[in-house]
């Protein structure tokens, strides 16, 4: 923890050193002198666009979490919904938000709706994949053995299947977590009144440097929380997984 | 080659006991081969083999012969490609004991209860009087990975014995623990099935175990598994390892091995 806060201020340092000392305009990069006076000065105009942009990845991470875990279950049950989905979703992570992001503005309007589906469109894959590869690692003896004791396909997958597979969501959204961040900027720059991104779209052409790295700052430090909460929900809701790598370890 | 067994010269079992039994006639199995065009590599040749109800029988042999085959064969997760095996329903407890690790000890055991529909209280309240008589009195609500080997292989034979069924596979119970934890778990089993009588088929490659806890050893050859000698144990119980009948039946045992 030392250690990390420590290397944190070197990189700080450096950075104020380079944009003091070095030939760069403070419009090119703001030293972090000027970005916390930045987040101090704007901090009322900050927190408001922070709350819209919060909910947005919050909403969003939620959404890409159902989405992908449904889509998981659904091609791991059904072969051929394996072969025909399993392409198309590699595919769609291949095409560029920017083509898509006006023709969801043209659906949903300026609303939080197409953020929600932006922020899900970029987040969903890294669920998929995670929750699938858990679903694939399931030891086959253990459904001999709920097959000796009578289960039905649909109790194989509530008992061993679910519960199997909860671990492996939960590490695909903290993937997530990084990528909706930039997914919220990329929607809020296609069509927005408000939050972090069109915070940082008005500011740079208006030369507020420091306000729109400000705002980095910010979302740098939202992601960061989302990463830590949700590996404190990992610890709650599935205890067994930590566990079993530390004793498979061992 | 078949090699019929009769339990003939057995006291002669009620009906009763006769509907707990398994029958197998000249049973054959093969596994497809591996690969496309590969032959079918056989598991079981022409096993016959009578089991009445509540008796003990062992099956030993060398590794890979085919004896876990025989073992789903008689639960119906395979089904023979040739001759006929009926059985009444019966319950396979695999070699590794495969607990659920997101439930506690308590729910592992009573998890047959809950696929037949009982509730979560329920299925507890019936499985925890023999949590007590099984030696796991308080480690009801013990996660899988904070109980030992043994407890492990308890925990799994009380959700073997809770499926209800009158047949009991058991597939190298103790393969997976180390000696002396073995022994103690062999005079576990010993006195659970005293306790709780049931057919049981006992696959082990430790002859010693075998001759302490079967009414009878069939010994199998290498594979494909064909019956190489039936061996009565008509000794009375608790046996111990070292009685001087349990150390000549094994030396029987042994050479019928041919080891």
């Amino acid at each position: 923890m030392i250690a990390a806060l420590l290397i944190l201020l070197v990189l700080i340092g450096g950075w104020e050193a380079y944009a003091r000392l070095g030939h760069v305009d403070a419009f090119i990069l703001p030293a972090p002198t000027q970005v916390a006076t930045a987040l101090w000065d704007d901090r009322g105009l900050l927190w408001h666009n922070l709350l819209v942009t919060a909910q947005e990845i919050g909403l969003g991470i939620l959404l890409a979490l159902a989405a992908g875990a449904l889509l998981a279950i659904v091609i791991h049950l059904s072969p051929t919904l394996r072969r025909v989905l399993y392409p198309l979703l590699v595919g769609s992570q291949a095409v560029p938000i920017v083509i898509i992001a006006p023709l969801l503005v043209v659906w949903f309007g300026f609303g939080i709706a197409p953020k929600l589906a932006i922020i899900a469109l970029v987040c969903f894959f890294p669920v998929v994949v995670t929750t699938l590869d858990a679903l694939a690692a399931v030891d086959p003896e253990q459904r001999k053995l709920l097959h000796t004791l009578d289960a039905t396909r649909w109790q194989e997958f509530r008992w061993v299947e679910a519960p199997a597979a909860l671990p492996g969501a939960l590490s695909g959204a903290k993937i997530a977590v990084a990528i909706a961040v930039i997914g919220a900027v990329f929607a809020e720059y296609a069509g927005s009144s408000a939050g972090l991104g069109n915070v940082i779209l008005q500011a740079i052409p208006q030369l507020e440097t420091a306000r729109a790295y400000a705002a980095v700052v910010l979302l740098a430090a939202f992601a960061v929380l989302l990463f830590l909460l949700l590996t404190l929900a990992e610890r709650v809701l599935v205890p067994w997984a930590r566990r079993d790598t530390e004793w498979s370890r061992r | 080659m078949t090699t019929r067994l009769e339990a003939s010269d057995r006291e002669p079992r009620t009906t009763a006991e006769d509907h707990r039994g398994v029958e197998l006639d000249d049973v054959r199995f093969a596994h497809p081969g591996r690969g496309r065009g590969a032959a079918p590599v056989s598991a079981v040749d022409g096993v016959s083999l009578s089991v009445s109800g509540c008796e003990i029988v062992a099956l030993v042999g060398p590794s890979g012969c085919g004896k876990t085959t025989l073992l789903e064969l008689v639960c119906g997760l395979l089904t023979p490609d040739a001759g006929t095996l009926t059985s009444a329903p019966a319950v396979l407890m695999p070699q590794r004991d495969l607990l659920l690790p997101w439930l506690d000890a308590l729910d592992n055991a009573a998890l047959a209860l809950r696929i037949h529909g009982a509730g979560r209280e329920a299925a507890r309240d019936a499985a925890s009087p023999l949590f007590a008589a099984f030696g796991l009195d308080g480690f009801e609500r013990a996660r899988p990975y904070e109980l030992s080997g043994g407890m492990r292989q308890r925990v799994a034979f009380l959700r073997t014995l809770l499926s209800g069924k009158p047949v009991l596979c058991l597939d190298e119970p103790f393969g997976a623990l180390d000696a002396l934890t073995r022994a103690e778990m062999r005079d576990w089993l010993g006195a659970a099935l005293a306790r709780e009588p049931r057919t049981t088929l006992l696959v082990t490659h430790d002859v010693e175990e075998a001759a302490v806890l079967a009414d009878r050893i069939v010994v199998l050859t290498p594979r494909p598994a064909r019956v190489a000698a039936v061996l009565e144990v008509p000794l009375p119980r608790p046996r111990r390892g070292t009685d001087a009948a349990i150390v000549a039946l094994r030396e029987r045992a042994l050479q019928a091995l041919g080891a």
